[in-house]
């Protein structure tokens, strides 16, 4: 079973990537920032990251950079960005932090199912 | 709020069959009200019995036009069922390399294009293989019943919500630019396409001869007898040595003697032996 964090502020968000990611037989576990989320992934490292962009504490870019930086590069997950950031100069500069996908909200189920699908996690 | 008839549904799925071929089941009479609602609102029509006996005066009136586009079937996404994609962008085209090597030629039908994502991912396959391709002429013509939808095809605009379905994040940046809250296909790729208002059902001999012809989750929505039809279309329109696509839940078996399930690639089909020799005799007859 592949496993995926969810980290995005809004419970509500939170929920619907739940509902859609468990119809996939995904394992869930949800962080509600990005420093949340790094502390979960020193515990195990899950196969995907849904990660939004703006939260409090610590944003989604800084997460991805402290993520990608820290020096355990065969666990590394794949980063699907899942935001209302939706200009071009965001994915870029997403994509060039180390994103492997970006979502941009709202979205729907098959939108996701692909994602994942290209990101090899399906 | 008084539901409409039956005799309505059928009149209105009717329609749609006798023009295009495609079934509307009764459990799928839902859609009808749901689709039909934006013509409702731009004839000014109150509902669906008035719409219906308007159509029934003119059935071949761009009110009738209106309502069969707003019924037809557009889903579709980029690079719909990847692992069959890749296996056409890859090993299947590797093939025609092959067998079109002295003409340096290949030309690609999308058939039933919808709004356009099945023939640009086709080209954009292409382009990440540029200089694979180089000196060859790759033309890929894309065809759909539907006028309104074809022009939304060639317009090569995505809304956000269309963009990022199927197609890699990555691409999206590398072929298409952000316009207000559209995307809109890079240019060089917009030139490796045409696009051709056609009907499956009808004759396709004026658009020639294909190495590949891609005719996905299309057939599902016919009746048997029209399913043979098309077939039978595609069949006369495929070059010898080239492949038909299906779509993963489609088939030819029971409907066409003309194809049969290529050896080397799954879901693909190739000219029955007889109708490839039938079409080499006739062509060195003529």
């Amino acid at each position: 079973m592949k496993s995926c964090l969810i980290v995005d502020d809004s419970k509500v968000i939170r929920k619907v990537a739940r509902h859609i990611l468990e119809t996939m037989e995904f394992q869930v576990t949800e962080a509600s920032d990005g420093e949340e989320a790094l502390a979960q992934c020193e515990q195990s490292s899950p196969d995907v990251i849904l990660l939004d962009w703006n939260m409090p504490v610590m944003s989604g870019m800084d997460f991805l950079k402290a993520y990608r930086s820290a020096n355990r590069t065969p666990d590394l997950a794949k980063v699907i960005f899942c935001t209302t950031e939706n200009g071009a100069g965001h994915i870029q500069a997403a994509i060039a932090a180390g994103a492997d996908e970006y979502v941009m909200k709202p979205f729907d189920r098959e939108t996701l199912e692909s994602k994942l699908q290209i990101v090899g996690c399906i | 709020m008084t539901l409409p008839g039956r005799d309505v549904y059928e009149l209105l799925t009717g329609l749609l069959e006798s023009k295009t071929g495609q079934i509307l089941k009764s459990s799928r009479h839902w859609r009808v009200e749901m689709a039909l609602k934006p013509v409702l609102r731009e004839h000014t029509i109150p509902d669906l019995s008035v719409l219906a006996s308007l159509i029934e005066t003119d059935l071949g009136g761009q009110l009738a036009q209106d309502c069969i586009e707003a019924l037809i079937n557009n889903e579709t996404c980029f690079f719909r069922d990847q692992a069959n994609f890749a296996l056409l962008t890859g090993p299947v085209t590797d093939s025609l390399r092959e067998k079109r090597r002295a003409s340096k030629r290949l030309r690609i039908w999308s058939a039933a294009c919808s709004s356009g994502q099945e023939p640009y991912s086709v080209a954009m396959a292409f382009a990440e293989n540029a200089e694979k391709w180089r000196g060859w002429n790759i033309e890929i013509v894309a065809t759909d019943v539907s006028h309104s939808v074809l022009g939304k095809a060639k317009s090569g605009r995505f809304s956000q919500f269309e963009i990022q379905r199927g197609l890699p994040v990555t691409m999206m940046l590398k072929y298409f630019r952000q316009g207000g809250e559209d995307w809109i296909v890079d240019k060089e790729i917009r030139r490796m396409l045409s696009f051709v208002p056609h009907n499956l059902i009808e004759s396709p001999a004026c658009l020639g001869k294909f190495d590949i012809i891609l005719c996905r989750n299309m057939l599902m929505y016919l009746s048997d007898e029209r399913k043979a039809l098309v077939l039978e279309n595609l069949c006369d329109s495929l070059a010898e040595g080239g492949y038909l696509m299906l779509g993963s839940a489609e088939t030819v078996i029971g409907h066409s003697d003309g194809f049969h399930p290529s050896d080397e690639f799954r879901g693909f089909y190739e000219l029955a032996d007889s109708k490839s020799n039938a079409s080499s005799l006739h062509r060195m007859a003529g």
